[in-house]
This record gives structure tokens, sequence and C-alpha cells, in this order.
């Protein structure tokens, strides 16, 4: 009985058996996840309305349709764990527990923004909780993902574990390749998590790319590896935490890929000449956050009441973010020397 | 006192760092059983073992990476690029990474990471193995860069980089690591030297000579040679760090000469000199009797052929030319 039980309680993902421990989570829980991926869709929303208005001195790249995978997989990993993100890492930062007023506030370039005016969208860290930070860079955070792997094992003893982001195009950077045989042939604890959102900014991964998945790539590795259905958060969750157990136990590293799409152009600038306007139709049909709300209101956990009241809610949250980043102050020109390095006190 | 040589300080401030701190460790190709490329770290996989003496598949990239994202979460790596012009390789995590993340972050996150290479030529190994890529690194903000001319600087200046916390390219010279001639008194407790400090190396009133690593041993040569052939008394200037520079030393001396040339290593166009020639015009001009001269490295890549190497990089005759139109100039 015991086992069938457990049986029960297994998924088989692309060839792995996955423990379901998503449908263990309690239901607090279940909806703090809705409520994150609601979080990132609406600060997303207000920022596009902010590059819409010229109130963006730069640029953003825009999370929107990638909800589930950074949620599923930051709730997976501990809180004491880090991240590394990427160029569209507002989804990360957000699921690792980021002040909303913070991050808008740096979006506009204000000094009470998590880099004080200096990173803007591209660069938003809080080391604090583990938020090694975005990167500007294509596969930026790979080699710095590696060395807080390194860190985990040696001072840690692989108690805590690293999670790090990047795209399919970073994918085919040459620090990828240098980073994931590294990791592995010191067996450190960290998940490589490749968000294919098909686009390269332009480039589909069809011409990037001559393998069927990503997570193809682990055999040159010899490490673990699959894919997975990125907009599936309970599915990410499941798969991220099956692996973070397994980084723990000195297991690492492990190559996971997760499907998704990014609904917005690659940056504010980006006229999407490179795809049909059906396509990204087809995909905002399965949109992750309407898909998990459903899914919550189908299993009792919350009504569609609820759901509504819960967006409001963070509607009101990115409402009161807007009007901190507004209400604070531009940085003193006489700053933009500070920060360049650390000085003893 | 006991004499050691330039890569023996080297090693010796490793070990001692890494016998205090479990923080501290090393990575980088060939530094286990080989004891790296140069022998810097020959003996140390004994006493520390792989997982402090790590070696590492030929990954320039990801050796610079790892050691910037271990040093932000709280480790002290030490990491070795085999030749200085393999920084070229590992460019993004030093320029987009190492130097930027505590700037961009807002002042919230240290990179306590040194990162120790040699440089420089004058051992026939030609273009892609003899560069002097200080004036590179040194230009961008984030970076510190160091250069240690001798043994004593070589140990304290390695143990104030490890401890510094912020990203320090230090680069060492390969005709200075196992040269008896240069052997110094070292004290064998461990002492910082602080990083941002020029030294004067040697003494004099006729001439404020600048230079950093192996040219300050040639310009020291010449110095003497030139005190005893002809009495010309030059100040040899060591800035053992570029960045920060340390200005207000060799303006002081400049006061005092009224002259200043510069030898360095690398090609003339666009190096590191030009930066202290362009701050002393600015900020003592009046106190300048002739216009600061530079004695560089010739605008080529480094040449295999001895006879092309030595015309390349300064030689001892170019830097005592040097120090001949400094004195007759107006």
């Amino acid at each position: 009985m015991a086992k069938s039980k457990q049986l029960a309680n297994k998924q088989k993902i692309d060839g792995y058996q996955i423990e379901d421990g998503f449908s263990q989570l309690e239901g607090k829980k279940k909806i703090e996840m809705l409520k994150k991926m609601y979080q990132i869709r609406y600060f997303e929303e207000q920022t596009e309305q902010f590059i819409i208005r010229g109130m963006i001195h730069g640029t953003c790249h825009l999370y929107t349709g990638q909800e589930a995978s950074a949620v599923g997989a930051v709730y997976a990993i501990g809180g004491d764990d880090y991240i590394t993100s990427t160029h569209r890492g507002h989804g990360h930062c957000i699921s690792k527990g980021a002040d909303l007023k913070r991050m808008m506030a740096e979006l506009l370039g204000k000094k009470t923004g998590y880099c004080k005016g200096k990173g803007g969208s591209m660069h938003i860290a809080d080391i604090e909780s583990g938020n090694l930070g975005a990167n500007g860079i294509v596969g930026g955070g790979l080699g710095i993902a590696t060395g807080a792997g390194l860190t985990c094992k040696m001072k840690y003893a692989n108690e805590k574990m690293v999670l790090c982001f990047f795209g399919d195009g970073a994918a085919n950077q040459g620090i990828f390749h240098e980073s994931v045989n590294m990791a592995s042939i010191w067996g450190l604890p960290v998940i490589y998590f490749c968000e294919n959102n098909i686009y390269g900014m332009s480039t589909p991964t069809d011409d990037a790319f001559n393998i069927d998945k990503i997570s193809d790539r682990k055999l040159a590795y010899g490490i673990e590896g699959l894919t997975i259905d990125g907009n599936d958060v309970a599915q990410v969750y499941n798969t991220v935490a099956h692996f973070a157990q397994a980084c723990r136990k000195g297991k690492g590293p492990v190559l996971i890929e997760a499907q998704t799409y990014r609904w917005k152009g690659h940056s504010k600038s980006d006229a999407q000449v490179y795809r049909s306007k059906k396509e990204v139709k087809e995909w905002m049909q399965k949109d992750p956050i309407k898909r998990y709300a459903q899914k919550l209101v189908k299993e009792d956990v919350m009504g569609e009441a609820e759901v509504s009241q819960l967006e409001e809610e963070v509607g009101n949250t990115i409402a009161e973010a807007v009007d901190f980043a507004k209400e604070s102050a531009f940085p003193s020109p006489s700053e933009v020397e500070d920060d360049v390095y650390f000085v003893k006190q | 006192m006991r004499k050691i040589t330039y890569l023996e300080a080297l090693r010796e401030a490793m070990q001692q760092m890494m016998r205090e701190d479990e923080d501290v460790f090393l990575l980088g190709e060939d530094i286990a059983e080989y004891g790296g490329a140069f022998g810097v770290t020959v003996g140390m996989l004994e006493e520390f073992g792989k997982e402090r003496i790590r070696n590492t598949p030929i990954s320039e990239a990801a050796i610079v990476g790892v050691g910037i994202g271990s040093a932000v979460t709280g480790m002290r790596p030490i990491a070795e690029i085999m030749f200085s012009d393999f920084l070229t390789i590992a460019m993004d995590q030093i320029a987009n990474q190492a130097a930027k993340i505590r700037y961009q972050f807002g002042g919230k996150a240290k990179v306590p990471l040194v990162v120790r290479t040699p440089g420089g030529g004058g051992t026939g190994a030609a273009s892609q193995h003899s560069q002097s890529l200080e004036g590179l690194v040194a230009h961008i903000p984030g970076l510190k860069v160091v250069m240690p001319s001798c043994p004593y600087d070589a140990k304290g200046l390695l143990i104030s980089a490890v401890y510094d916390g912020n990203p320090v390219i230090f680069i060492e010279h390969k005709l200075l690591y196992k040269n008896k001639k240069y052997v110094q008194d070292v004290p064998e407790k461990a002492y910082k030297v602080p990083i941002g400090k020029a030294d004067i190396k040697r003494k004099g009133k006729d001439i404020t000579l600048v230079a950093s690593s192996f040219m300050v041993q040639r310009s020291l040569s010449v110095a003497e040679m030139l005190y005893e052939e002809q009495g010309t008394d030059i100040e040899v200037v060591d800035l053992r760090t570029l960045r920060p520079l340390d200005i207000s030393l060799i303006l002081e001396s400049v006061k005092k000469t009224g002259r200043l040339l510069c030898v360095e290593e690398a090609p003339i166009f666009g190096g590191f000199m030009g930066e202290v020639a362009a701050q002393v015009t600015e900020k003592a001009f009046d106190w300048l009797d002739a216009p600061p001269h530079r004695v560089a490295g010739r605008n080529c890549p480094v040449p295999y052929s001895l006879v092309l190497e030595q015309e390349m990089i300064p030689s001892e005759e170019r830097i005592k030319k040097g120090v001949e139109d400094i004195l007759t100039a107006v």
C-alpha cells in the first residue's frame, strides 16, 4: 500500500521519476506562488508603461510570459541558497524576494533603488538575500554561479546550493561550456537552469542549435539533465526540488531546460519582425498564470473570487512601488565615482 | 633574515595566508603536481591538498569567473593565469564582471579576488606569451593593478592584495622569478606592503625615472652605471601599484629633479606611462625643466628572434639614451 502511494506521488518527466512535492505543499504556499507570478506580470506591465512613456532611461527586457519558470524554480530552493540571473531578470529577482519598491526605483534611476541608480534593470542584485545579480552579458552569470557553487562545496559542505538562470542564447557562449564542465569535474551543487524562450534576441533556437533539446548537452559533461515545461509552475518546482536535493547530497550539477516563451519583444526597441502575431497569440493562450490559477481553483485551494482579490492586492502593491519610485530622489551627481572600490573603514 | 627569490617570496606569502585562513585557496592551470608553469606553487599541493590547490581545465574564462563567484560569496581565491596574454581569454570576466560588480550593484558587493599572472618578454616566447598588458587592465575602473619589482614587495603586496577586498590583477615578471641577481632579504613573518603606494628604489637629484616590475631592475642598473660613469644622479621611482596610482610621490620627486623619464616594457602607443606623463604635465608643469620623456616598447608585437626581441623591449642602452635625451632637452 505504502509503495503504491509512493509511486502515485512520482511523475515521469523526460525520463526521470520526479517526486510530486508540489502537491504536498500547504495551500498558503501555493497561493503565495501565484501571488509572486502576478507580481512579476504586473511589475512588467508597469515597466512597459514606463517604457512607452519614455520614463526608462535605458532599456528593459521584460519577463512577461515566463513567470512559472522563475517562481517554480526559486520556490524549490532554500532562502539561503544563491541565484544568478540574466538581462531578463526582473522575474528571478521578484521570486527571490526582492522589494518591489526598490526595484522600481532602480528602473527609474533613483537613489533608493537596489543599486542606488547605478545599475538599472540589467544589474539588480541583493547579495544578502542570495541574489548574486542580474547580468547584462549573455552568459555572464554562469561563471559566477559556478564559483558560488564552489563556495557552497568548500565552505558549507553542499548545505547551500546555487540556481543559475540563463537563456537559450547563453547556452552557445564559451563560458557555458567552461563552467558546466568545471562544475561537473568538481561535483558542484549548481542547477544550470536554461530558460529556452525560443529566441536569442531575434534568432530562433532552430537557427542556433543543431540538437533537439538543449538539455542533450548533459552528455558532453557527464551530468544529469532534462527538458521540462517551463510554463507549468508545479513541474518546474518538482524538478528543481528533486535536483536541489541531489545537489545537497553532492550529486550536482544538473542541466535543466525549461521551455517557455517571452510575450514581449527582446527589449524596448524590438519591432518583432522575426515572429508572427499568430505565434505570440498561441503562446499567450498557454498563459502560465491563468493555467496555474485555474489549477488552484480546480483543486479547491482557492476560489475564483480569491484569485480576483489576489490580483487586486498585487495591483495595489505595484501602485505603491510606483509611487515610491516616482517620489524618490535621483542620486546626486557628486556620487558618480562612489562605490567603484571597496574601501576599508 | 635570509635572502630569497621573487618566486620564493610569492610562494611563502601564499603558504602563510593559507595556513592562517581557510578561505584562501588557489585555482589555475597546472598549479598542483606541476607547480605552475613557472614553478611558483611547487610543493603546495603536498601541504594543502587538491581542494585548495585546485587544478583547473584549460578554461581561463571560467577560472576567473569561478574566482569571482567564490569571492562574492565569501572565499578569498587566488587565480593563476599562466601567461598574462591569456587574460584576454578571460576578459569578459575581468572587465565586465569582476570590475563592475561592486559599482553596478550600488556598492553592496565585495570581490576579494586576486588574479596572479606573469607578464613581460625577454624569454623568446614571442607574440602571444610575452605581452605587457598592464595598461589594458589599469584602464578599467574597479580593478586594482599591482606589479612588484622585487622579492620584498612581491610578498608584501600579494598579502595586501588578498585582503584588499577588491579584484586585483597581480602581474609578476618571468625574468624576476628565479634570477639570483635579484634575491633580497625578506622577513620570514607575514607582512603587508600597501597597495597604492609607490616606492623610491634609488634616491637621486637629477632625473625622476618612473618604472615598474622588471623595468625597475633594468633602470636601477642603468642608474648605478651612469652615476659611476658620469655622476648623473637618477631617482628611481617604482610604481608598485599602477592603479590606484601614487601620483603624489611622483610629483614630489619631479618637483625635486625637474625631469621625468618613464620606462615601460609595453608598446609606447597608448601605454600606461602616457597617463603618468600626462598627470605630471598637468600637475607639475611649472616644475619641469624638460618635456616628460618615455622609453618604452616598440609599436609591434613581441617578436621571436633574439635580435628583434631585444630591439622591441627597452634595453639598458635605450634607457641610457633616454637619460641623455632628457638631460640635453631644453
